[in-house]
């Protein structure tokens, strides 16, 4: 099978993966800025949409506020990043699938009220209250992928009845009171109201993934080199990683500056490293995107669509009934308001604005993080002005619509380079 | 009916054999009573008209579809193939027509999908490497195997599939129309592949709508038409007998179209 491709005896000496003459390869820092951006125009948008929308939201809000840059003011915009963002990681497991979980915002008030009547009214111990808060997201979602795998019903209706069920159950629990309120000086209210890290922890975390992205890499370099594979190049692996260590370093500092870096983000920023390594380094991520992709193929490649849709819509709903709970514990009281009004939608806007489709198969866990700190800048920007809900909504609202047609038209395009 | 075989005389036992194979979809019944056998070191060529059956016997045996009623043997054993990881796990491989590969992955992806290396910290690199040796023993053209596979053009996707058939050591390999989409090279290539995985000692079933690459490749041809058994032939059979059995009959749109262009009559195959 050596006798065609005479060229490849020429490039014998290059890497097993370089041999072929047609694909052009992009080495040294001139090439990765080439390749980002024949990306970008082929509608492979990444991370840009964010990056300009956070640089537009603080320019034009710390002109109108200057406030809004303050350290204690992100801080506190951290802190309502954490709840939110947990939903939309949930939801971003089920966007991979192209499917849809309307009733996180639901699901978050029933979990914030399973909190306040088994834990205050009933005296039970707050791990037992958390657990079958938990326990209860887990079910639903297993009833809903139940409703999805055998009976046949589309996701997004399954979640619109699930929306309002949900919600009904909330209020029929909370009982006439409607309201309860959580013991300010329990660790729970703490964890979501005071608690941030140590200094010197918050600047030693900040360290890890820089050194974290250069181990990986340098093992990861010996054994492509080894296998005889093509490397990236040490200065863009080490540049990486500086620019990273250093902006990480500075966002840590200036919030120092203020109250500290929140723990309840430092849960948030760990469960989307946790969902991260989940979705690109093992076989169940794999299958994810590969449902997504093409749902037929997977299931002809041996993948179980069913059990791959169960754990999503478990674990979506699961992730919804923590982020009740870090609500709970954020406004230190379980209500009837708890989940309702744009927390639905600000989950899932989070997930699209970060760069998760909404057609299935393309995303990735930090959009969440990424998607929901713009959505919360928004919001905290507009309440620094005294703007009333009422112009919240629809800002948001353009927000999120706007976000969605990026993702199309960025579809489109990769379908016509050939991206899918 | 001819029953032949051509060189090596020994063909091994028989790995797949299928007794009264019926499906029916609704109303209509696609297959009726389908026997097939395949022996190991053996191509097993399925020709018929559109709509005669082909590509759902297949699916049927690639665990996609479960037949109506009828038995289906594997290495003596009975089987029920009631779904493609079943199918894939006793060792039959399936390219399908429309190849199933997930476009939004890449090569390497799609190669190992649903039997990763170490699943709980995927071995990209080990993964990479097996990927290239496949693709080489292939002699296939892929530009990158990073690149997503809508990326790449019709015949590379076929090899693509044909590859990832090939993974899981199957004992059976069964290609539907897997010549349709390539170029002359590049069918050659795939001919030569089923012959190097016959040689191997496997069974291989090839659904083809090209006489000439049936012919070239298969030691027994077995026609269906209809959703019915309609003969088995050796390759060296003529064209007519294969276009009569075919078509089903002797007179027919292909018999009739030569004699306008040879300008003569009374070519006559004659069939059972």
């Amino acid at each position: 099978m050596n006798r065609n491709m005479p060229k490849d005896v020429a490039n014998k000496d290059q890497a097993l993966d370089r041999r072929d003459e047609r694909i052009q390869h992009d080495d040294g820092l001139a090439g990765m800025l080439r390749s980002f951006v024949n990306r970008v125009r082929s509608g492979d948008l990444g991370m840009l949409p964010v990056a300009v929308g956070l640089i537009v939201i603080s320019t034009v809000f710390s002109i109108l506020n200057p406030v809004f840059l303050a350290p204690n003011n992100l801080v506190n915009l951290l802190f309502d990043c954490a709840t939110v963002g947990i939903l939309s990681l949930g939801i971003v497991c089920v966007l991979l699938l192209g499917e849809i979980d309307l009733s996180v915002g639901s699901m978050s008030g029933l979990s914030s009220a399973i909190i306040g009547v088994l834990w205050v009214n009933s005296g039970l111990p707050v791990v037992i209250a958390i657990f079958a808060a938990l326990t209860t997201g887990a079910l639903v979602g297993a009833l809903y992928a139940l409703m999805y795998n055998r009976l046949g019903m589309p996701s997004f209706v399954a979640t619109l009845a699930g929306l309002l069920a949900l919600l009904g159950l909330q209020l029929y629990i909370l009982g006439p009171t409607g309201s309860i309120n959580l013991p300010y000086a329990s660790p729970l209210v703490r964890f979501g109201q005071i608690l941030v890290m140590p200094d010197w922890m918050s600047h030693g975390l900040a360290l890890m993934p820089g050194l974290v992205m250069v181990i990986v890499g340098f093992a990861v370099r010996k054994r492509r080199q080894s296998a005889s594979l093509s490397t990236q190049p040490l200065t863009i692996l080490l540049g990486k990683a500086a620019a990273l260590t250093v902006s990480l370093e500075f966002a840590v500092y200036y919030l120092n500056l203020g109250r500290g870096v929140p723990w309840m983000f430092g849960l948030l920023v760990a469960l989307v490293v946790i969902l991260n390594y989940a979705l690109t380094k093992t076989q169940w991520g794999r299958s994810i995107f590969a449902v997504g992709g093409n749902r037929e193929a997977a299931r002809r490649s041996g993948i179980n669509v069913r059990r791959i849709y169960l754990s999503a819509f478990m674990l979506c709903s699961t992730l919804a009934a923590l982020g009740g709970i870090l609500s709970a514990s954020r406004l230190a009281s379980s209500s009837q308001q708890a989940g309702t009004g744009d927390v639905n939608l600000n989950a899932i806007a989070a997930a699209v604005i970060g760069g998760t489709s909404l057609f299935g198969g393309r995303g990735s866990a930090y959009s969440a993080l990424l998607g929901i700190i713009v959505i919360q800048a928004i919001s905290n920007g507009l309440t620094l002005l005294n703007l009333n809900s009422s112009l919240r909504y629809m800002i948001t609202g353009a927000v999120l619509a706007i976000a969605v047609i990026v993702d199309s038209l960025a579809r489109r395009s990769r379908l016509s380079h050939g991206r899918a | 009916m001819v029953q032949g075989h051509r060189g090596n005389p020994e063909k091994g036992n028989p790995i797949l054999r299928l007794s009264s194979i019926s499906k029916n979809f609704g109303a209509v019944s696609a297959l009726t009573d389908i026997d097939l056998e395949v022996h190991s070191g053996e191509v097993v060529a399925l020709v018929g008209d559109n709509g005669a059956g082909k590509s759902t016997l297949i699916k049927i045996l690639a665990g996609v579809h479960q037949p109506s009623s009828g038995r289906i043997e594997f290495c003596g054993q009975p089987v029920s193939l009631d779904s493609p990881s079943r199918a894939l796990d006793l060792g039959i491989a399936t390219v399908f027509q429309d190849l199933a590969l997930c476009e939004n992955l890449d090569v390497v992806a799609n190669l190992f999908l649903g039997h990763e290396l170490s699943p709980w910290n995927l071995d990209e690199v080990a993964m990479e490497v097996r990927a290239w040796t496949l693709l080489k023993e292939l002699a296939a053209r892929i530009p990158s195997v990073r690149e997503p596979v809508a990326s790449l053009s019709g015949g590379q996707r076929q090899t693509v599939a044909i590859a990832r058939s090939l993974l899981l050591n199957p004992k059976i390999i069964m290609l539907d129309e897997p010549t349709a989409a390539l170029g002359v090279a590049q069918t050659a290539e795939v001919l030569n592949l089923i012959e190097r995985v016959r040689d191997r000692g496997l069974g291989v079933v090839i659904i083809s709508h090209n006489m000439e690459d049936v012919r070239a490749v298969a030691d027994r041809i077995v026609v269906l038409r209809l959703g019915r058994n309609n003969g088995v032939f050796s390759p060296d059979a003529t064209n007519q007998e294969l276009v009569a059995s075919i078509t089903g009959a002797t007179e027919n749109s292909v018999s009739r179209r030569l004699d306008r262009r040879t300008g003569h009559n009374g070519l006559n195959g004659s069939v059972t």
